[in-house]
Parts: C-alpha cells; structure tokens; sequence
C-alpha cells in the first residue's frame, strides 16, 4: 500500500487544499519499502493533489484539515483519508503503519517551526 | 497595557475591562512556559468562553496560551490539547505560517485585521475576520496576542449579492410539500425542544437542522454535527461525551466531547437510527438531566444543548425490533419534520436544476445557458433514489462534460440514460396521514400530484421564473382574477402567491 502524507516542513501541513509538498510512502508488510519520496508540487491545488493520489494508486493519505468535498471524493475513490493531524510526518507514519492514528490526533511532538514568524 | 485600542474610551464603556487586561497580563507566560498560569484565573477563561466569536490567547511565538470554548467548537480541539502548539497548525487559516498581520502587531505594537477563511471542524471552509491585539506585561515584560475570529459568512454573502431563493439558507423548493416544511421552520425555531427529522438519503436533513439553529436564538453559537453511524461505538462514546486524560489507552490529555464543543448551540446528531443501544441509554440522561459524565471522568459535566436528530431509517420500526428504545424514541420525537423525497416535490427538480446549473457554472467559469428540453424531460422523469444530492451531482457532471451553452441529454451521466423512468403520478388524496407512515412510503404511486404540476413545460421558456410566471397567469385566467382560487389552484397560500406576484410585477 502507499501512504500520502502532506507536509510542510516536517510537519502535517495544516490544510490540504494549500500544501505543495507531499512525502509518498510504499509500505510492504507493515515496512516502508526503499526511501520514501518527497514530491513538490506546482502550486496549492486540491484538485491536482487528489488526480496526483490517484494516480499513484495511494491507498491512504493523512493531512491536517481537508474540505468535505475533496474528502467525499477521495472516500468514493476508495482512498482512506486520516484528517484533521498535527504533529511531524514521521510520527504520523509510524502510527498509520500499525493501524493507530485517528482523525483529529495531536501527535505528542509538537509541531516544529523552523520558520518562526 | 493594551496597545492598539483607545485605552481612554475602554476605561469609560467597561470599567472592569482594565481587571481582565491586567489578569490576561499576569497570564503571559515566560516564551518556554505552558501557559498553565492561565489555570490560576478560571474565571477569565469563563469571560472569554461568554464571547460568542473566537478567542485564542498566542505567546510571543503564536503558540497557543489557550482558545475559548466557541473556538473548541470550530477547531474540535480542547483548549488543553492545543496549549502549546503553533496556531496555525490549529486554526487551519488561510495565510498558514505566513502570518504577516500577526507579525505587523507584534512589531507595531498595534491591532490589526485581516480577513480569511479557516477549516473548520466539519471540514467546511468558513470566512472569517481576524483581529489580532497585541498585549505586553509591564512587568515581565512579555508579549502575547489576544486574535479574535469573527464569522463574516453572512456578510460575505451580502457583499456577493446572494439572493436567498428559499425562505431558509440552502433550502429550495416551491412544491406544496417543501412548503409545509418552510412554514414549520419558523415554529421550529422559535422553540428549544428536541426536533426529529426524517427523510430519505439526500434530501437536505442536514441542511435543515443548520437552517433551524441559524433561525433559532442559539444561532450565534456553535452547530455541531456527528454522523452517529459513521464511528464504532466506543470511539463514539469519547467523541460525543468527551474523555479524560487516561481513561483508555491513547487517551493522552483531557478531551471534550461534542456535547462540550456545543455548549450554548446546537448538536445535530445524524443517523440516530444508527446509535448503538448502551450509548442510547447515555443520551437519554443527557437529555433529561442535561449532564453527563466523560469517559473516566468522576466529575459531571452540565451542558446547555439543543439536541436535532435525523435518520433515513423508521425509528417506530427500529424500536419494534428492537434496536432501538422506545423511551428515547419518544425523547426525541418531540417535533417532527419529514423531508419529502425529490420524486414527490412537484416542479422542484426544474427549480433546483436551473440553481445547480446557474452555481456550477459560474464556479467553473462556463458560460452554460440553459438544460435542453431532452435533458430536461430526461432529468424530471428520473426517479433521483439519491435524491437533492444525486440531482446535484449530475448538474455538475453535466456543466463539467459541456463544452457548448446547452446541457444536452449526451451531457448526463450514462447512468441516467439508462434507469427506467419514474411512472406517472396518480391516485390523489391516497397519501398516508400519520407522519410515521409517510416516512417509509416512498412509492411513487402513491404521490399527490399538486394542483400546480406543470403540463406542459412552454418551449420559449428561458428559466423557471418565466414558467412560474405563466403558471400564475394561468391559474388568475382561471380562477377570474380571483387570487384566493387563484392560491388554491396553485396549492399555495395566499401570502406565497402576493410575493410571487409582487416578485414578478403582476400585483
């Protein structure tokens, strides 16, 4: 299975319809297979984010906030879609690969702001 | 000491206002703090839980200090949760971690404004104005913000210029039966009692219980929304009743449930026939004591909550076989309002084309016109078993595969094409009377047909309004300017045909 998860920085990016970074994870007998890879996108487009999922064939995708509309479409298109995350990518993945993230978790690492405002 | 406001006209409108400054200045935290002085003066979090706008208290690095009870509700987040973290990972705002406004106020000293849109809990995008104010402690000499989210929804559709077709936000329909809802809306709103609404998938439950909430007294405060078939029972538990810290494995900090979340609002519970039984037997106590224990919690919670609940199943038939109580049943069965299906709102299909048309197209940016008169008779034969929401989608499937100004049959989805087409309605006055009843029967055989069914769509008709137009004219011609008969020949009340003559310059 693959796993899409949308970043900024290290972390879950907030909201999916503005992220332009997202890590893609082939998992294979509950281990990430080879290095997971790290796709820039052109610009922020749910649109383009949900075409590029199903074109990958991801199985799940984890993001921070989503728009139901984009959610339906992903959940008709037999993508699971774990939302409403905060915390780092990588926690995130550990947690999905073992079948224990839930929507709306705040994952205990805080969030990092190598950019502070 | 506030910056960015007249500190002077503050001192003489609330002169209390300066005690809740200094309280949110002793309450700034050290930038490596927690923000667990903010325990010390609950009764400033319990002033700012009264705003019924959102409130978050930011350090000098905008994490956050703590958020008030209505921005738990838009978030879903526990204050405690969040403390801690980075507000935009929380409030999902437009400008992300490019927070230049907020920025400005700190460097200003000023309060400043901008406007935007967060993600709310329900994953739905609301337009909100950010005010950010800036406060420094004299004495320690740290700085925090205080940014305030108001809900400029409303506005914004003013400003757009949004006409209101229904009589209530989102609701559309002009057939007999959409109007004995619209005129229950009203009633339903001016109470505080439990209101069941049924209906088949699709046809606007949900639409219904957020018009009710807006129209009712607790409209500024939160609506809260849980598809109780959509979470197995014990996570169901925890997300409307809320947990503490331990109660189950996981359970990391305080959490509060949704019940929490809507203090002072409204809670929609949909699919209720979906409510697993032990979880029945919680919300009937709820219900009739108005607290409630969290998960693991030894300390009751009160809650100030009206409760709508929608389902497509037949509750009556449910508690016959028993899945589900009868007591609650009747908890809940307080005010009911069932939603016809599309198949039996005469005329409706046309009138919410013409609007799904006019909205997709304009989201696009298509210059589609108008449906052919193919798809169009196509379209109102179609049985729509998925309802308001299938029409919509096949309007927008349609507006996407146009390429010309005309909606065509090879336009609709091919499965539209293909199903058989609904029979023609017959046999009136045989629909069933007992609101329970009326809730399973969906044949179309047994569908009234109102006095206002359109035979025969005019050719040169451009949209629904010209229709209506000469519908009205037809029923006046027939009724001899009478506009009482001309109110029942149309099956509506007098009120409806005033306004729409008025609309159309026919008064």
């Amino acid at each position: 299975m693959k796993i899409l998860i949308t970043l900024q920085n290290n972390d879950i990016a907030p909201r999916f319809d503005l992220t332009t970074e997202v890590l893609i994870a082939r998992i294979t007998r509950g281990k990430i297979s080879g290095a997971p890879r790290t796709i820039l996108l052109p610009g922020p487009s749910s649109d383009e984010l949900c075409s590029l999922a199903i074109k990958e064939e991801v199985s799940l995708i984890i993001c921070g906030g989503i728009e139901d509309a984009h959610f339906q479409y992903l959940i008709w298109k037999k993508i699971e879609v774990i939302d409403q995350i905060i915390g780092p990518a990588e926690e995130a993945l550990a947690l999905a690969m073992v079948k224990n993230l839930q929507p709306r978790a705040i994952l205990r690492t805080r969030p990092d702001r190598s950019t502070t405002p | 000491m506030i910056y960015g406001t007249d500190r002077n006209n503050t001192k003489h409108k609330t002169d209390h206002k300066p005690d809740i400054a200094a309280k949110i200045l002793t309450t700034v935290p050290a930038p490596t703090g927690t923000g667990e002085a903010m325990n010390q003066y609950p009764e400033l979090l319990e002033i700012l839980n009264g705003v019924p706008h959102g409130i978050a208290l930011l350090d000098q690095d905008f994490q956050i200090i703590e958020i008030n009870r209505f921005l738990e509700a838009l978030t879903g987040y526990s204050g405690e949760e969040v403390r801690g973290t980075y507000y935009d990972f929380v409030l999902r705002t437009h400008f992300q971690k490019n927070s230049h406004f907020l920025r400005q106020a700190r460097e200003t000293g000023m309060a400043c404004n901008t406007e935007g849109d967060i993600l709310g809990l329900n994953r739905k995008k609301i337009p909100v104005r950010f005010t950010a104010t800036p406060i420094l402690s004299p004495r320690t000499g740290h700085a925090a913000m205080v940014l305030a989210l108001e809900d400029i929804t409303t506005m914004q559709e003013t400003r757009a210029g949004k006409k209101e077709i229904g009589p209530s936000k989102g609701l559309l329909g002009h057939s007999p039966k959409m109007q004995e809802v619209f005129e229950l809306l009203p009633i339903l709103a001016h109470t505080d009692s439990s209101v069941l609404i049924t209906g088949e998938t699709g046809t606007g439950k949900d639409i219904l219980a957020e018009a009710i909430h807006h129209a009712s007294k607790r409209g500024k405060y939160p609506f809260i929304k849980v598809n109780c078939g959509a979470l197995p029972e014990s996570l169901l538990e925890s997300e409307l009743f809320g947990h503490v810290r331990g109660a189950f494995t996981g359970a990391h900090a305080d959490k509060h449930g949704m019940f929490q979340l809507a203090q002072g609002g409204t809670i929609f519970l949909t699919e209720i026939g979906d409510l697993p039984l032990p979880l029945q037997v919680k919300l009937l106590t709820v219900l009739d004591d108005r607290e409630f224990f969290p998960l693991g919690s030894q300390k009751k919670v009160k809650v100030d909550v009206r409760l709508i609940t929608g389902t497509h199943r037949d509750l009556r038939k449910l508690v016959g076989e028993g899945g589900f109580r009868e007591d609650l049943f009747f908890r809940l069965n307080v005010l009911r309002v069932h939603l016809p299906p599309l198949r039996e709102r005469d005329g409706d299909v046309r009138l919410l084309i013409d609007h799904f048309l006019q909205m997709f197209a304009a989201n696009f940016n298509k210059n589609i016109q108008k449906i052919s008169p193919q798809a169009l008779q196509r379209l109102t034969k179609y049985r729509h078993p998925g309802n308001v929401r299938e029409l919509r989608n096949i309007i927008e499937y349609g507006v996407n595969i146009c390429r010309g100004e005309v909606i065509e049959l090879d336009h609709l989805p091919p499965y539209v094409l293909d199903e058989p087409l609904s029979p023609p309605l017959s046999r009136p006055g045989t629909e069933p009377s007992h609101p329970a009843d009326r809730q399973t029967d969906a044949a179309p055989n047994t569908q009234r047909p109102a006095a206002n069914n359109h035979k025969g769509v005019p050719d040169n008709a451009a949209n629904w309004s010209d229709i209506e137009k000469q519908n009205i004219l037809g029923a006046l011609i027939q009724s001899g300017g009478n506009r009482s008969e001309a109110a029942k020949v149309l099956a509506w009340g007098r009120t409806t045909l005033w306004r729409k003559m008025k609309e159309y310059s026919l008064a």
